[in-house]
């Protein structure tokens, strides 16, 4: 039938199926290099600690031991958990701060309005490393070392202008009449935001949310330096693999796996949102 | 109606100022203290191995760490790595840009999976190749290059700052390529078919149209990666810690040395202070382009 088809047609589309080829070849082929590291950790985490060090194969018989082990070593559930309050806890306050700022931005702009934009943009540009000593100090002083409170309050304020200004971009495209109507029947600002206007924009403050706790899990500067037992998140959970009595591939695998796994699937639904916080809608 | 109006604005000046407040005010606090202690120590003796040892210092912390050859040391591994990346992501991410541009069977799959190491934590990512990827016996790398009958390379050992700079290249061409692949999805088709008509090949149409047209999205590129790739730590952190010698240690990872493992606060403070520096020099740029994208 192939054949057939290509007979009949003209030259021109009989070097478009070639060309086709040709690119979904080349293509897949760099998807699957940029993408087999990946691959690779999640397959070596279904091999035996002796597979997964011997010569490289795609054939091996799978088995969950690793995951077994890395879930019976007590620790793993407490770092999760640990990610997880930290990740969904400041994504949690920076919502919860950053409405009502950016409510106020879209809605209510004053001559001002650009500028603290730009400045609370221009506190992302403040290294970690320059201000890691008194953030260090402070937090020994009043005990936040090595709690999930003090990562909390770090992945705020981290966050915060991140958050505001994708909200800001988010509220900027909501047609303002349906808060005028509002207003004309009344709605106080706490009704006005909590009844019209976050419904309306539920699906940019859930892909505000998702970037930001991303963001937050995938953090390593500060988890790294201001945690050791109690409250290291998966980041200083996995990088502990890093000392030579943890050098269990498979296991490291697995538990590599599940700290990435939720984060990857988020990050594929959300990447078009994620352009828009990442580049604050400089790149459409 | 236009009075109600005025006097609305008026009170939105207020009432702006009042939502705004707790983002305002926690901002603030999170760049002026910080910021104002790491200036103070940087003038101050403090060691906290030496609790005698205190007072002003004047400027001897920064005189130390200009005369120490690791701060050069750093700073000149701190460039060569920004350097290297973003030449690699940037090339790299604009040609996947194009080729994933193209339809062909399966791209949404594709352009999903070759963005995927961005939103993979950078100590996985980190273990993952130093692991089992760049192992110099049972490393994939290592097997391929025997395969090949090439002899395998201890990539930490014989090329330390290459291997990082390729674990770190590795996390964020997909990174660069997610933020062109966008930007290329406004450029006007009609215009590249009427270029083709006249004749244009597709290197020419490369160059005279898609590059122009992804000139602010490659600078938002360049830019964001450069605050981000001033500060890598958690990736040299896992592989090298900054070894062998000096190799891989960036002004990041020097500062972290001084404070956290040295405990010498008022070195590590000056440290920091020339990383903001540095980075504050990237930031003017990169403020100021933005504030021109408000403006559009």
């Amino acid at each position: 039938m192939t054949t057939q088809r290509t007979s009949s047609a003209p030259p021109a589309v009989r070097s478009l199926p070639v060309k086709q080829l040709l690119l979904t070849l080349v293509g897949w082929s760099i998807a699957l290099i940029i993408f087999f590291p990946i691959l690779w950790m999640v397959l070596t985490g279904f091999k035996t600690e002796a597979a997964a060090i011997a010569d490289p194969s795609f054939i091996f018989s799978p088995t969950l031991e690793s995951y077994q082990a890395v879930q019976a070593r007590s620790g793993y559930a407490r770092f999760a958990m640990n990610s997880v309050v930290v990740a969904f806890g400041s994504t949690f306050l920076a919502l919860l701060i950053a409405i009502p700022s950016a409510y106020a931005m879209a809605f209510l702009p004053t001559k001002r309005t650009k500028g603290t934009l730009l400045w609370m943009l221009s506190t992302k540009m403040l290294p970690p490393v320059g201000v890691l000593v008194p953030i260090y100090l402070i937090f020994r002083d009043v005990g936040l070392l090595d709690t999930r409170t003090g990562l909390i309050i770090i992945y705020t304020l981290m966050n915060l202008p991140i958050v505001v200004w994708m909200l800001y971009t988010f509220f900027k495209d909501m047609p303002k009449d349906i808060l005028e109507a509002g207003r004309m029947d009344g709605a106080s600002t706490f009704q006005e935001v909590f009844f019209l206007l976050l419904p309306l924009t539920l699906p940019g403050i859930a892909s505000t949310g998702l970037l930001s706790v991303i963001l937050s899990w995938n953090e390593a500067f500060w988890s790294l330096n201001l945690t050791s037992s109690k409250a290291a998140p998966l980041t200083a959970y996995i990088a502990s693999f890093s000392s030579p009595e943890g050098l269990f591939w498979a296991k490291l695998s697995a538990a590599s796996t599940m700290a990435i796994a939720p984060i990857l699937i988020l990050g594929w639904m959300t990447q078009k949102q994620m352009v828009r916080g990442l580049t604050f809608g400089a790149v459409k | 109606m236009n009075k109600t109006r005025a006097s609305g604005r008026t009170v939105g000046g207020l009432r702006t100022l009042t939502l705004q407040a707790p983002a305002v005010t926690l901002l603030l606090l999170w760049m002026i203290v910080p910021l104002g202690m790491t200036i103070w120590f940087s003038f101050q003796r403090y060691n906290l191995l030496m609790p005698d040892m205190t007072g002003f210092a004047g400027l001897e912390n920064y005189e130390y760490l200009l005369t120490d050859p690791a701060l050069w040391s750093a700073m000149g591994t701190t460039l060569l790595l920004v350097g290297w990346v973003l030449a690699i992501t940037v090339v790299g991410g604009t040609l996947l840009a194009v080729l994933f541009q193209q339809e062909f069977a399966g791209r949404g799959i594709a352009r999903v999976l070759a963005i995927s190491p961005f939103f993979v934590m950078p100590t996985v990512s980190a273990l993952v190749w130093k692991n089992m990827m760049m192992h110099p016996s049972n490393g994939v790398l290592a097997w391929l290059a025997e395969s090949l009958g090439l002899p395998a390379l201890d990539w930490f050992s014989s090329l330390p700052l290459t291997s990082i700079i390729i674990i770190v290249s590795w996390q964020w061409l997909p990174f660069a390529l997610l933020i062109l692949l966008t930007a290329m999805q406004s450029l006007d088709e009609d215009q590249v078919e009427a270029a083709r008509m006249d004749g244009a090949g597709p290197i020419a149409i490369f160059f005279f149209i898609t590059l122009p047209h992804l000139k602010r999205a490659i600078s938002v590129v360049i830019m964001i990666e450069m605050i981000f790739l001033l500060t890598i730590f958690a990736e040299i952190f896992v592989t090298t810690s900054g070894g062998p010698g000096l190799a891989t240690t960036n002004l990041a990872y020097l500062i972290y040395i001084r404070a956290l493992l040295d405990f010498d606060v008022g070195i590590a403070s000056a440290g920091g202070v020339i990383a903001i520096i540095l980075a504050n020099v990237v930031a003017i740029f990169l403020v100021r382009m933005v504030a021109k994208n408000l403006e559009d």
